[in-house]
C-alpha cells in the first residue's frame, strides 16, 4: 500500500511545490506549535496552582482567634479573643469535619508558636516550635520520613514526644538516628519519636511538633488555644464555608462575641481560595484548548485548501495517469498520502518546536503561577494520531476530486 | 482485434440530447492500420474516447478481442486501459517534471513492475524509438518530434494490442510529422493495430485504411485512404478550436450537470 514507489512520487511532488509545500507545512506546525504551547501552558498553570498550595492541604481551614471588633453583649471591640480546648472538642463534634487540629501559641500571638531554643548535647539553635494535635499532619504537606507521628495516647497521656524536621534532625544529629533521643525544648526535655519531610520547602522542615496538652503543661498554657485547623474532605466551597460558620458560631456563643463578627476569628478558608483559582484555571484552560484546536483546525483546512488547488493544478497529470491506467483507488492514495505525509511531518515539526518552547519556558522560570509546563505522553501520541487523521481527512476530498477527474476532458484541455 | 456494432452515445445537454455516435459499425482486424477522418462534430474524438475505454456508450456493442467493453468499473477500465491499449496524443501529455526514462515506464508503474525492471525496460523503448541518450532529459529540453517519440515508446511499453493515436502530428512540422508517421508504421509493422485519428490528409495517406465519419456514422468503408489523399474534393480540415457550434459537448454537459445540481434545493 504504501510502496516505495508512491513515496518516491509524493516526494517529487512536493520538491516540484517548494513553496506550497513549505507554506502548507508552516500553518499545519504553526498550528500544532499552538496548541502544544497552550496545552502545556495549561498544565503549567494547574502545575502552579499546585505548587502554591503545597504548604497547607487545599481542603483546609484554619481559624485563629483575633479581637472583636463589633460591640456584643456589653463587651466592647477590641477585646482579644483565645480559644479552649473544650472549643477544640465541640468543632471536633460538627459533622464534616474530617480532621481537626489546635494549636498552643506557646509564646502567645496569633502566628503559630515562634522559634525556640532546641539544644541537643553541645549543639543548640532556634527552631520553630507547634503545640498541636496529632491530626495536624493532615492540615500540611508533611511527610513521615522516620518514627511516626504524634499519635493520640501523645495528646491523652500529654507525653514529651517530639517530631522534628530533617533539617533539625540533620543539625542536632548529624547521621545518627534521632529516634529515641532526647532533646531540650527551652530546657524541657522532649523524646524525638519522629522525622518528617515536608514539600513546602525547608522553611516548613525547621520545624518540631510536640502535643498540644504537653505544651499547654509545660509552658503554662493551662488550657488555652490559638487556632483551630480542620480539613473538610471532598466538601465544596459552600458546604465549607458552612462548616466554618457552625463552629465559628459555637465559639462566638461560648466567648460571648458577635457570630457575624468579621475579624473575631481569623478565617483562611484554603478550599474556597483553591476552588476559585481551580475554576479560573480550568475556564483558561478550555479556552486554551478550544484556541489550540481552532488553530489546528485551520491549519487541517488549510491543507485541504491547498491539496484541492493542487488538485486542480495536477488535472492533465492525472488524467494522463488515468489514461496509462491508473486506478481511481491509486490516485487517491498518492493525493492522500500526500496530504498524510505533509500534515504528519509539519505536525511532528510543530510538536517539537512546541515542547522545546514550553521546556525553554520552564527553564526561565518566568512565573509562579507557570510550574513544569509540558504536555505529558499520552497527549503527544494522541496528537499525532489526531495528526494523521487530519492529514488523511485533509487529503481524502481533495483525491476523491482527483480520482473523478475525466481523463478525456483532462487531456483535450490544452 | 476490435469490432464496433450498432454504438450508439448520446451526450444529454439540458432536456433535449444529442445523438453523437448512430448505430456505428467499425470493424478493425488484427494488425490493421487506420486512419479515423472526419471534421469536428463528426463523433470521431467521442469514437476515440470509447475505443480508448475512457467513456462509455449508450447501447450496442465493443469487443477489443475477445473482451466486451461495456459499463466497466473505473478500476476494470483502468486494468484494460493498462494492458491492452496505447496511447499516442497531439499534445503528447508527457509528464514534465519526469525524465523521459520516467515518463516511458509510468505504464509499467501501474502493473506494478519493479522501478529497477522497468526503468531497464523503459531504457530499450527509448532505443527503439531512437532516444536512448535522452533518458534523463525532461520533456522541457526536448522538440517536439523528441517528446512524440517518447510517447509512443511509452505507448509501446505496456506491450498492448492496440494504439490509438489522437492527431499524434497535429503538432508537429511536416518533416517531423513524416518521421513520426515512419516511425508509426514500422512499429505497426511488429504485427500492432494502429489507429490514427487525424485532420491531415497526409497522415490518412500513409495509412492502409480510412474510416470517415460524418456525423456520427461511417460515410464510406470502402473508400481507400489513396483515394482519399487523392481526392481533390477532400473536405478542407478545419482546426476544431476554431469551432463553435457543437463542438466538444462533453464540456456543456458537465458544465449544464453542475449548474442543475446546484439549482436543485
Amino acid at each position: 500500500m504504501f510502496s516505495l514507489d508512491r513515496w518516491q512520487e509524493v516526494f517529487d511532488t512536493l520538491r516540484r511545490n517548494k513553496l506550497r509545500t513549505v507554506l502548507t507545512a508552516i500553518s499545519v506546525a504553526w498550528g500544532i506549535l499552538v496548541m502544544v504551547v497552550l496545552l502545556g501552558l495549561g498544565r503549567g498553570l494547574d502545575n502552579g496552582l499546585r505548587f502554591n498550595f503545597r504548604r497547607e492541604a487545599s481542603n483546609s481551614i484554619w481559624m485563629s482567634a483575633a479581637k472583636t471588633s463589633i460591640p456584643f453583649q456589653g463587651y466592647d471591640v477590641g477585646r482579644h479573643l483565645t480559644f479552649e480546648n473544650r472549643d477544640f472538642e465541640r468543632a471536633k463534634a460538627v459533622a464534616g469535619v474530617d480532621h481537626i487540629s489546635g494549636q498552643y501559641f506557646i509564646k502567645g500571638g496569633q502566628f503559630g508558636g515562634g522559634e525556640m531554643t532546641i539544644r541537643h548535647g553541645v549543639k543548640a539553635n532556634t527552631f520553630g516550635v507547634n503545640a498541636v494535635h496529632p491530626d495536624a499532619i493532615y492540615l500540611g504537606a508533611t511527610e513521615m520520613v522516620a518514627g511516626r507521628f504524634l499519635d493520640a495516647p501523645d495528646v491523652a497521656l500529654k507525653r514529651k514526644s517530639a517530631v522534628i524536621g530533617k533539617p533539625v534532625a540533620r543539625f542536632l544529629f548529624g547521621d545518627d538516628d534521632p529516634i529515641g533521643q532526647w532533646v531540650d525544648v527551652a530546657s524541657v526535655p522532649f523524646q524525638v519519636v519522629g522525622v518528617f519531610g515536608d514539600e513546602g520547602g525547608e522553611e516548613q522542615e525547621r520545624q518540631i511538633y510536640i502535643p498540644v496538652t504537653t505544651a499547654q503543661l509545660a509552658f503554662n498554657g493551662s488550657d488555652r488555644l490559638g487556632m483551630l485547623s480542620i480539613t473538610v474532605g471532598d466538601a465544596d466551597s459552600v458546604q465549607a464555608k458552612a462548616i466554618t460558620k457552625e463552629i465559628v458560631a459555637q465559639l462566638a456563643e461560648r466567648h460571648q462575641f458577635s457570630p457575624d463578627d468579621p475579624q473575631a476569628v481569623r478565617v483562611h478558608d484554603n478550599v474556597e481560595q483553591y476552588e476559585r483559582f481551580s475554576k479560573l484555571f480550568w475556564i483558561i484552560s478550555f479556552f486554551v484548548v478550544i484556541i489550540g484546536l481552532g488553530t489546528l483546525a485551520a491549519g487541517v483546512v488549510g491543507v485541504s485548501n491547498i491539496m484541492m488547488i493542487a488538485v486542480k493544478e495536477r488535472t492533465k497529470e492525472i488524467g494522463v495517469r488515468k489514461a496509462l491506467g491508473a486506478t481511481p483507488w491509486s490516485i487517491v492514495m498518492m493525493i492522500t498520502q500526500e496530504a498524510v505525509f505533509l500534515t504528519g511531518l509539519a505536525g511532528l515539526l510543530g510538536l517539537s518546536a512546541g515542547v522545546g518552547f514550553l521546556s525553554l519556558l520552564d527553564a526561565a522560570n518566568v512565573s509562579e503561577f507557570v510550574k513544569d509546563p509540558g504536555i505529558d505522553l499520552r497527549v503527544g501520541i494522541a496528537a499525532t494520531l489526531g495528526l494523521i487523521f487530519a492529514g488523511a481527512l485533509a487529503g481524502y476530498f481533495p483525491a476523491r476530486a482527483a480520482a473523478r477527474v475525466n481523463p478525456i476532458h483532462a487531456l483535450r484541455d490544452q | 482485434m476490435l469490432r464496433l456494432s450498432k454504438v450508439n452515445k448520446y451526450y444529454r445537454v439540458g432536456t433535449h440530447s444529442l445523438h453523437v455516435l448512430r448505430d456505428l459499425d467499425i470493424d478493425v482486424a488484427d494488425g490493421e492500420f487506420v486512419a479515423i477522418m472526419g471534421s469536428s462534430g463528426s463523433g470521431k474524438s467521442t469514437l476515440l474516447n470509447i475505443l480508448g475505454i475512457l467513456d462509455d456508450y449508450d447501447s450496442g456493442e465493443y469487443w477489443l478481442g475477445d473482451t466486451l467493453i461495456r459499463s466497466l468499473s473505473e478500476s476494470k477500465a483502468a486494468h484494460y486501459r493498462n494492458r491492452f491499449i496505447g496511447f499516442v496524443f497531439q499534445s503528447f501529455n508527457l509528464l514534465p517534471f519526469k525524465t523521459a526514462l520516467e515518463n516511458v515506464a509510468l505504464p509499467l508503474y501501474y502493473q506494478g513492475v519493479t522501478r529497477r525492471k522497468r526503468n531497464v525496460i523503459a531504457g530499450e523503448y527509448l532505443e527503439r524509438v531512437g532516444l536512448r541518450d535522452w533518458a534523463d532529459h525532461t520533456p522541457a529540453e526536448m522538440s517536439g518530434g523528441q517528446k512524440q517519440r517518447v510517447a509512443i515508446a511509452r505507448a509501446l511499453i505496456g506491450k498492448p494490442r492496440l494504439i490509438l493515436a489522437d492527431e499524434p502530428t497535429g503538432a508537429l512540422d511536416s518533416e517531423t510529422s513524416q518521421q513520426i508517421m515512419s516511425l508509426l508504421r514500422e512499429i505497426h509493422e511488429t504485427g500492432i493495430t494502429m489507429l490514427v485519428v487525424t485532420h491531415d490528409p497526409e497522415v490518412a495517406a500513409r495509412t492502409d485504411r480510412l474510416i470517415r465519419l460524418k456525423d456520427g456514422k461511417v460515410v464510406d468503408p470502402n473508400e481507400t485512404a489513396e483515394a482519399a489523399a487523392s481526392h481533390p474534393n477532400l473536405p478542407v480540415a478545419v482546426p476544431e478550436r476554431s469551432l463553435t457550434a457543437p463542438a466538444i459537448p462533453a464540456t456543456a454537459v458537465a458544465a449544464e450537470g453542475r449548474r442543475r445540481s446546484m439549482d436543485e434545493p
